[in-house]
């Protein structure tokens, strides 16, 4: 800071941008950046949604036009689905969960003026903006988008005869490797900003556990995606030098790939579902009033669980032609990660015991991201389990189970997050009668179109097959209720209809609440974190005056406080106030 | 539970079938307690109920003696997961039994894009001699008898899949795979392609057609390709 400056708060060393292009575009502001991030991340859901939308109209009416989109051929379908998971989970769980909310909470809620090194995070946004044009470009180039599944497993997606796609694939693996060069950068961020940017008095065990979650993640990332970037450059060389890294022709080895895309797609799983569990930490102490239940007991968890997501990668590949002995390894370690999960389930559950608890939007959509999630925890025992795991494989229960991880952690958990930090990103509150509605017509389609998923495959119907007329056990009459097979494709792509025509309540919600919307204040949930010591929104440069903290992050109805929260930044007074 | 909607026609589906209930009673015990607190904690300290919420670190003694129980419990019944998947992974996967003393039956199954071919060995049961059976999108084998495959692919990956055998196995291209089968019931059932392979990945059904020995006899003598030549 400047002394020289006759008034040197704090604002006037950060010289807000006049220029428009300056202040949202070119910006260096973290919290510009996170909004760059959130708006990429939401129109890429909007695609990813599309996708859906269409591959799942081609499987419940085969062969019919589908509105909007026109006739889904087979090629079609196959780049639909796999730019569909590709782009959900690494164009909207990754920017969302990872880099919007990183962005914006870390320095508020750690307490400094922005990001320790706020250029290298702009870059960090140039380039996944970049990584997303190119992914988008090759839907049209000659030979059409890559459709060889978002796993990308070679020979067919390292040949161009055998894909039918040489410039697609190529571009899919090009906008795959810029978007981890995107998150290795911000990666760089949100460890060292977390660590060495805090404001004085908060010391490890007083960050608010959201912060955690995602320098954890970051971690697990950088250590986990250092063998596919090398896996994605042989890929790259074998597509389009010729090479043979994965081609056994040649010497190379297909499996090769699969090892290094799990040993680092486990751990990324991981990756976006500790941001979602942050959030939903922050939110059930919040309402329910509750300091979070043992701490340092789901740090400790959640430590062991990145450490342990190391070691199970394999249980991707029980049927792949793997050495059989090595499944009873990975189911031991598989297995063995369900006790820190369960850990965590209960702790979370914990929490809620003897608090005070509203269910609100944000709390709804809270709770339902630890019920939805349990259900895909404990359906992942299934796949675990290598004797199981042979029938399941590559069927719709697996398909079900992951959705019942990843729309938790990319859908619930971004609502979550949006619902509780709206007010503080915009100044506005939501109305909560219309998130209430949007919670409830997003949470019961989605379990209508999953839950029949998980009946199709435990019949035996195999993923990324565009249409199942040849095949006489997957078009059954009367399997359940007196529904056939057929009928249960039907029933979810008209639960997915209802579903996307509820998100218009969302964006209604955001654009009133924008526009007249009653103002939020400083702490409008009278929550305990610093973020909540800022003006909504916060200015450039965040906090007037960098806050001092006095004690952890959920001193909720502490026995000595009349008020029934008490915030880090406050000073202490009072009987055994602080931490003396 | 699952030959219910699915039938179980081979030697190892009901182990398999076993592993998946076993976990399911278990998962399903644990997911309706868990699920069940869950919502009675919610409804239990409601606001209206509970205006003033109780001050609890989670490091006393009283509540964390469950979460220490709980997890514990979690850990003893993976052990029983652990112990029923190893042990038919291990039957399924791991060892290839062979006929009572005597040779089995082997048959190569082959993955191209985008179609299964199979080769048979004739009447004299032996491979690579000059009664081999081609055939495409077919294969034909007895009931209760014991069979190898040799699994190969020419291209990409796929993978050979027979449901009601609850069978899974990808292909991989330059290598041979072996595994093995028993069929338990006559029939004609579905084989899946169950790794993606490219834009054919849908249109590589073919059929599993389980015969009688009679019934088989008669199909090997009705494709024999030595006596088609001599007639
Ligand atoms: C909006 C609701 C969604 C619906 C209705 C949906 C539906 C589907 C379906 C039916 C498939 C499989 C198609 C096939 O194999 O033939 C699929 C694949 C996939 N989905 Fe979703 N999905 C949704 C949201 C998500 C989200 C939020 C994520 C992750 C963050 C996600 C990740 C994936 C992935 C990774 C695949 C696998 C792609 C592949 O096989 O290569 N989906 N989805
Ligand atoms: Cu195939
Ligand atoms: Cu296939």
């Amino acid at each position: 800071m400047p002394e020289s400056a006759p008034a040197p708060t704090h604002e006037a060393a950060h010289h807000e941008p006049e220029n428009w292009v300056l202040k949202y575009l070119w910006s260096t502001d973290h919290k510009v950046i996170a909004m760059q991030y959130l708006v990429t991340g939401v129109f890429m859901a909007l695609i990813g949604g599309f996708f859906a939308y269409a591959f799942r109209m081609q499987l419940a009416f085969p062969g019919a036009e589908v509105p909007g989109y026109g006739l889904v051929s087979p090629s079609d379908y196959n780049a639909l689905v796999t730019n569909h998971g590709t782009i959900m989970i690494f164009w909207v769980a990754m920017p969302v969960l990872v880099a919007a909310f990183g962005n914006f909470l870390i320095p508020l809620m750690v307490g400094c003026d922005d990001m320790v090194f706020p250029k290298i995070n702009r870059l960090s946004f140039q380039v996944f903006f970049l990584s997303a044009v190119v992914l988008l470009a090759s839907f049209f180039v000659e030979g059409g988008a890559f459709g060889g599944a978002w796993t990308a497993y070679p020979p067919l997606s390292a040949v161009g005869e055998y894909s039918l796609t040489p410039l697609g694939s190529t571009l899919w693996l090009v906008a795959v490797a810029l978007e981890f060069v995107a998150f290795l950068l911000g990666g760089i961020n949100f460890i060292t900003t977390a660590m060495n940017s805090r404001a004085p008095g908060m010391r490890l065990y007083d960050i608010p556990i959201v912060v955690w979650m995602i320098v954890i993640a970051s971690v697990l990332f950088m250590l986990s995606v250092g063998p596919l970037i090398a896996g994605a450059i042989m890929l790259f060389m074998d597509q389009q030098v010729g090479t043979g890294f994965f081609d056994p022709a040649r010497g190379g080895d297909p499996i090769l790939w699969q090892h290094l895309f799990w040993f680092f797609g486990h751990p990324e799983v991981y990756v976006v579902l500790l941001p979602a569990l942050g959030i939903t930490a922050e939110i059930i102490c919040i309402f329910s009033r509750k300091k979070l239940f043992a701490y340092r007991t789901i740090l400790y968890t959640v430590f062991a669980t990145g450490i342990l997501s190391f070691t199970v990668w394999a249980h991707h590949q029980f049927i792949a032609g793997i050495d059989p002995r090595m499944a009873h390894i990975f189911t031991i370690t598989t297995l063995l990660i369900s006790v820190p999960i369960a850990e965590m389930c209960f702790v979370y559950i914990a929490t809620l015991y003897k608090g005070s608890i509203t269910l609100n939007t944000p709390m709804l959509w809270g709770l339902a991201f630890i019920f939805e999630f349990l259900i895909g925890g404990v359906t992942g025992i299934f796949l675990g389990a290598s004797g199981a795991d042979i029938y399941f494989h590559d069927t719709y229960f697996v398909l079900a189970h992951f959705h019942y991880t990843f729309f938790p952690i990319a859908i619930i958990g971004t609502y979550a997050g949006i619902t509780l930090w709206f007010p503080k990103m915009f100044g506005k509150m939501l109305n909560d009668r219309l998130g209430k509605i949007h919670f409830w017509g997003t949470i019961i389609p989605f379990n209508l179109i999953f839950i029949p998923l998980f009946f199709l495959g435990g019949l035996g119907q195999h993923r990324r097959i565009y249409d199942y007329v040849h095949f006489p056990e997957l078009m059954r009459e009367n399997v359940l209720f007196g529904l056939g097979m057929q009928d249960l494709r039907v029933l979810a792509t008209v639960s997915l209809l209802v579903m996307l025509a509820f998100q218009v309540v969302f964006f209604v919600n955001v654009y009133l609440s924008l526009k007249n919307g009653p103002r939020a204040g400083r702490n409008p949930w009278k929550a305990t974190t610093l973020e909540w010591l800022t003006p909504s929104p916060p200015p450039h440069g965040n906090f007037a005056e960098l806050p001092t903290v006095y004690r952890g992050a959920y001193e909720y109805s502490h026995p000595d406080r009349q008020e029934d929260y008490w915030p880090q930044w406050e000073p202490e007074f009072g009987p055994g106030a602080g931490r003396g | 539970m699952i030959e219910y909607w699915l039938q179980a026609a081979s030697t190892y589906a009901g182990d398999i079938d076993f592993v998946i209930e076993l976990v399911a009673v278990i998962v399903g015990f644990w997911f309706f307690l868990t699920v069940g607190i869950f919502f009675w904690l919610i409804f239990a300290h409601r606001v209206s109920r509970s205006p003033r919420a109780e001050y609890l670190t989670g490091d006393e003694e009283q509540p964390k003696k469950f979460i220490t129980w709980a997890h514990m419990l979690v850990l003893v019944c993976d052990v029983f997961i652990v112990w029923a998947a190893v042990q038919v992974w291990y039957e399924v996967k791991q060892e290839l039994p062979l006929e009572n003393g005597g040779q089995p039956q082997v048959v190569r199954v082959i993955s191209q894009q985008w179609a299964w071919s199979f080769v048979h060995p004739g009447a004299d049961g032996v491979l690579d001699t000059a009664d081999d059976i081609r055939s495409v999108d077919e294969l034909h084998i007895e009931v209760n008898r014991l069979y190898h495959y040799e699994l190969s692919s020419k291209d990409v990956l796929h993978s050979f899949s027979v449901p009601v055998f609850r069978l899974k196995q990808d292909a991989i291209p330059g290598r041979v795979i072996r595994g093995w089968f028993e069929a338990t019931q006559t029939g004609s059932y579905d084989i899946q392609c169950a790794e993606i392979c490219g834009i054919g990945h849908a249109l590589m059904p073919a059929r599993i057609v389980i015969e009688t020995p009679e019934q088989h006899a008669a199909w090997l003598a009705g494709h024999s390709p030595t006596q088609l030549a001599a007639r």
